[in-house]
This record gives C-alpha cells, sequence and structure tokens, in this order.
C-alpha cells in the first residue's frame, strides 16, 4: 500500500480500494516502526495520529455524502515550518520547543479544505538554516538510501519521509535550494515555484524575498497534484502574486517535442565530479530522444550567487528572527535579571549555532556604514543574475544541470566548515536570488546513490516544467528506485 | 574582512544574543570566513545597476483599513512564557 503514488492513493480511494482510514493507518504504523523507533530515520517531530485517523474518518464520511475531492481521505506531511492552529510547531529549534501556533498557515488550511489529512510535522534544519538537516534541535534526519548519510536539507525530514514510504508527500520550503537538493539527495522529484506562487503566511520566515513553499513527491504527476492545492493567491501575504493558478496536472501528458533545452556552462565546472556530470548528461539526452534540442548557454554572474545569498539570506532572517525575544512565545530564560538579560540569555539559548552565525552576519551586513556595502551591493547582484537568465531564455525554454554537486555526504563531513556546507547550494541558490522557479528529479545514480537533475524554468512556467518531468519519467525508471529495506 | 574579538562580542550584543566567552574564537573564525566568502561580490562593478527588491517588480499592494480579524485574546496569549491579567509579563524596565 505504501507504495501507492499520490495519484494512485487518491484513484484508490475514489475507487473504494481501500477507505482514508485503512491507508492512514497504514501510513502511521510505518512511522511507528521505521521513524520513531531506536535508529529510525527520525524525519517527523510529531506525529499527529490521533488527528489524522480523526481527520481521515472525517474524509472517508465526506465520501460517502458525495462531495469528496482529489485530496479527500489522502494522506501526507508538513514540513515543521507551516503553523498548525493547535500543533506543536517548532521550526526545528529549540526556541520554538512549546510554540502552539492559534492559527493555520494558509498553505495548511489550503489542504484541510481539500479534506486531505496531515499525519504529522517533518523534521528540518533550525528555521530551515542547512543543507543537511544536521541543525535540527530534534536530531538529525538519517537518509533511507545510506543511514549514514543525510538526506539533505533544509527539508530533510519531508524528503526522508517520502523516500521512506512514510508519506506519499510532503509540503517543504526552499530559500536557498531546501526543496530541491534533498529531493535530489533521496531520489525523489521537487519543486520550488516561482516567487509569489504560494502562500507565505503562516509558513515560519527565514529569508521573505528567498523564501518559497513547494511540493516533495516521487513524481512529477504527484507534484503537479500537491502544487495544484498549494498554489493560491493570498491577501495575508504582501508578496503573494494574483496570477491564476492552472490545474497543472492537465498538461503532464504534452508533447515536448522541438522544446530546447539550454545548459550552462557553469553549471558543468570542471571540477565537478566526472560521474555526477556523466549521470546529469546522461539524464538530458533522454530529452533528446524525445524531440528535444540542446544548446549551451551561459550565466556568467552563476559565481556571485553564493556571496549575494550569504547577504541578503542572514540579513534578512536577522530582522525575522528578531521576533523571538522570549516575551510573546518562545523559549525563556530562567530568572532574568532585567529586560536586556531576558533578550540575551533566551536568544542566547533558544538559537542553535548556525541560526546564530546568520543571525550575526545579517546584524552586521545591515549595521550602520555596512548596509550599501552589503546589502544594496548584493541586491544589485540579484538583478545582474536574473538578467543572467532573462538573456538565456530568449533562446531555449528551459535551462538543465546538477542539482546539487555530490550526492548525500556522510553525517558530520561538513558540520566543523560552515562555508564547505554553503558550496553545497552552488547550483540552487541563483534560481531563488531571481524569483525562478526550479526542480529537481531524479536522474541516476553514482555509488548507489540518488543523483538529481535540475530543471529551471522562466516565471509562471511550473506547468511545461512538470509536463517536461513527468515526460521524463514515463520514457525511465529513475523515480521508481527505492532504497533498500525501504519495499 | 577578519573581525576581531571586539567585533564579534558589539556584533552579538547588536543582535541580543548572549555567547559564551569560550564560544566566541569559534564564531570569530566562522564569522570572517563567511565575511570573506561574502566580499567576492566586490569583484564586480554594479555602478549602474538597480538594486533588485523584487524578482517579477511587484509593489506593495494597499487594502482598505477596516477591521479584518476578531479579538482573541487568550488563545493568542496561551504561548506567553509569563502573562498576568491579560498582559505579558517581563522583568521591571523603569525604577
Amino acid at each position: 500500500m505504501h507504495n501507492l503514488t499520490l495519484t494512485q492513493i487518491s484513484q484508490g480511494l475514489e475507487a473504494g480500494d481501500f477507505t482514508s482510514v485503512e491507508i492512514t493507518q497504514h501510513f502511521l504504523d510505518r512511522i511507528a516502526a521505521l521513524d520513531k523507533n531506536d535508529g529510525g530515520i527520525n524525519s517527523f517531530i510529531t506525529v499527529t495520529a490521533d488527528l489524522a485517523l480523526a481527520d481521515a474518518k472525517a474524509a472517508d464520511e465526506r465520501r460517502a455524502s458525495g462531495n469528496a475531492t482529489k485530496w479527500t481521505g489522502v494522506p501526507f506531511a508538513h514540513k515543521d515550518i507551516f503553523c498548525t492552529d493547535g500543533t506543536l510547531t517548532t521550526c526545528g529549534s529549540k526556541m520554538l520547543g512549546n510554540f502552539v501556533p492559534p492559527y493555520d498557515a494558509t498553505v495548511v488550511d489550503n489542504f484541510k479544505k481539500q479534506g486531505a489529512v496531515c499525519l504529522g510535522k517533518t523534521n528540518m534544519d533550525e528555521f530551515a538554516m542547512g543543507s543537511s538537516n544536521e541543525t535540527s534541535y530534534f536530531g538529525g534526519v538519517k537518509n533511507p538510501w545510506d543511514k549514514d548519510r543525510i538526506p539533505g536539507g533544509s527539508s530533510g525530514g519531508s524528503a526522508a519521509a517520502v523516500a521512506a514510504r512514510l508519506v506519499p508527500a510532503a509540503t517543504a520550503t526552499d530559500t536557498g535550494g531546501s526543496i530541491r537538493q534533498p529531493a535530489a539527495l533521496c531520489g525523489l522529484t521537487g519543486l520550488k515555484p516561482t516567487y509569489g506562487r504560494c502562500s507565505r503566511f503562516g509558513m515560519i520566515a527565514f529569508a521573505s524575498s528567498l523564501d518559497q513553499a513547494g511540493p516533495m513527491t516521487r513524481t512529477a504527476e504527484d507534484a503537479a497534484m500537491m502544487l495544484n492545492v498549494m498554489s493560491s493567491f493570498d491577501e495575508k501575504d504582501s508578496t503573494s502574486i494574483d496570477q491564476t493558478v492552472p490545474d497543472y496536472t492537465a498538461t503532464l501528458s504534452d508533447d515536448i517535442k522541438g522544446k530546447v533545452i539550454g545548459l550552462p556552462k557553469e553549471y558543468f565546472p570542471e571540477n565537478l565530479d566526472p560521474e555526477m556530470a556523466a549521470t546529469v548528461r546522461a539524464a538530458i539526452s533522454e530529452f533528446e530522444k524525445l524531440g528535444c534540442t540542446i544548446k549551451e548557454v551561459s550565466l556568467p554572474n552563476t559565481h556571485l550567487s553564493i556571496p549575494a545569498y550569504y547577504v541578503v539570506a542572514p540579513a534578512e532572517c536577522s530582522a525575522n528572527l528578531s521576533r523571538m525575544d522570549g516575551v510573546r512565545f518562545g523559549h525563556r530564560c530562567e530568572d532574568p535579571k532585567d529586560l536586556s538579560d531576558l533578550y540575551c540569555r533566551s536568544r542566547g539559548e533558544g538559537f542553535g549555532e548556525e541560526v546564530k552565525r546568520r543571525v550575526m552576519i545579517g546584524t552586521y551586513a545591515l549595521s550602520t556604514g555596512f548596509y550599501d556595502a552589503y546589502y544594496v551591493k548584493a541586491q544589485k547582484i540579484r538583478r545582474l543574475i536574473k538578467d543572467d537568465f532573462m538573456t538565456a531564455f530568449e533562446d531555449v525554454d528551459f535551462i538543465m544541470g546538477p542539482t546539487s554537486p555530490t550526492p548525500a555526504f556522510k553525517a558530520g563531513e561538513k558540520t566543523d566548515d560552515p562555508v564547505a556546507m554553503y558550496l553545497e547550494d552552488a547550483f540552487t541558490i541563483a534560481t531563488n536570488l531571481a524569483g525562478l522557479p526550479g526542480m529537481s528529479i531524479p536522474a541516476g545514480k553514482v555509488n548507489d546513490l540518488p543523483v538529481g537533475l535540475q530543471i529551471i524554468g522562466n516565471y509562471w512556467s511550473e506547468a511545461g516544467m512538470l509536463n517536461m518531468a513527468h515526460q521524463f519519467q514515463q520514457a525511465t525508471t529513475h523515480h521508481q528506485d527505492c532504497p533498500q529495506g525501504i519495499e | 574582512m577578519a573581525l576581531d574579538r571586539e567585533d564579534v562580542k558589539n556584533i552579538a550584543q547588536l543582535a541580543r544574543l548572549e555567547l559564551s566567552d569560550e564560544d566566541i574564537g569559534q564564531y570569530q573564525t566562522d564569522l570572517s570566513n563567511i565575511l570573506e566568502l561574502v566580499e567576492q561580490m566586490n569583484a564586480v562593478n554594479t555602478d549602474n545597476v538597480q538594486p533588485m527588491a523584487h524578482p517579477t517588480d511587484a509593489v506593495q499592494r494597499l487594502r482598505s483599513d477596516v477591521v479584518t480579524e476578531t479579538n482573541q485574546r487568550e488563545k493568542y496569549m496561551a504561548n506567553a512564557p509569563a502573562q498576568e491579567n491579560g498582559l505579558f509579563l517581563v522583568p521591571k524596565v523603569i525604577d
């Protein structure tokens, strides 16, 4: 039952092959056996079993009354960055270790309206800052493909849970690669939409001009089904864009013959592992067999994306995280001697090291006398990076390359060197800076570990990207590969 | 740019973060390395480039100034670490 895709589960419920209560219980049993046990994957921070079963029962009743949608009774999970009314929402931090939101994020609300069944909240890097899920206060997450390795981050819990067939799909968020890199490292399909596509309301803010929600699934078809629900215009998010949401499942089977794919030479640098490059190129050649043409393009400012990102993201996070002050919610230190002591110790105790590093970098970059040299300079570089993409999209429909420079690395391998960890996102960050949609699909393996193919599209081209990915998955089987011991 | 210990203490104070004395050295190294990475931006001339505030140049939407939320004070305050009579409690600020 757990090997069914999201789409197949939706169809199975519709056909009456099983009830929502049955399939919900099946996944809850798997989570109990594989995730929460000693040495388990640890992909969930909170499992909401009672709530899920009650929702499943309600969904079965809704179906019996003839009001079911494609999503009614379908189980899934939320990344623990989305506020859920009445359910603990930690964002992977000790700071929010006791935070029970009094409201739902818009994305959460969208799923509830459809009668979908949320099984719990998935693990993540603290405040989404990390590329390995090792900064979570609630412990690292194991990659189901090799439990000594990391699942990627920051949506590592969502990726590991879907790869281990603990849920058929999960929500995720991407500020610099946090959907695409874990999707790549866990052999999944992950999509970061255009900035403004999914509401950020109730999605705990990291870097507001970069954050976007998106789906983590096994197939492009499932990603389309997720994106249909996740996308919406929202008055409550001032950067939400009022753009019609198409039915992303409707165009999956369109012919992709004649599409032009651009390969940026900067995404295949000389120091890229030859096996990684060969695997990605082999996947791209499948598109040629499907009638696409390949063209070399250049994104000459790619090398500036990490430097610019490590100004913009820390600057915005230092402002966003100032709300965690130990006064209204979250962790408060014992016996503060005055207000300053309350702030400094609550924050010093509540935040982990990576969060403190980024808050300090951001505070420094925004401080008097440095603003122009850092933040304004970085915003100018964003413009150059966007212009690179716009020039490339004059000649090509999509851009492709590797999602990450390496497959999953070993836990602990990069934790002592923040800058080495940052380079993990070398190919994903530019799309966040430009606000463009990007996705990762399984491309094959290197040393038995999954490798991701990244597809970048122009603004609002998610339907086209999903169409490309779906056609690739109709012609190949990489997305069907399953980690050992998970079957 | 290499930061010294005093710089790190000053930034931590601005950010309202208490750091232990033994951790300051590590932050000094890490933050200096990150700033060195960031300063690669200086290699490119951006004199005539407009800073990009929004990817699709969207502007701030306005809404009518009307009440949209109902008062749920008790629910909203349930997360407060310390409260009394519907007010957040903090250490004494003014003598």
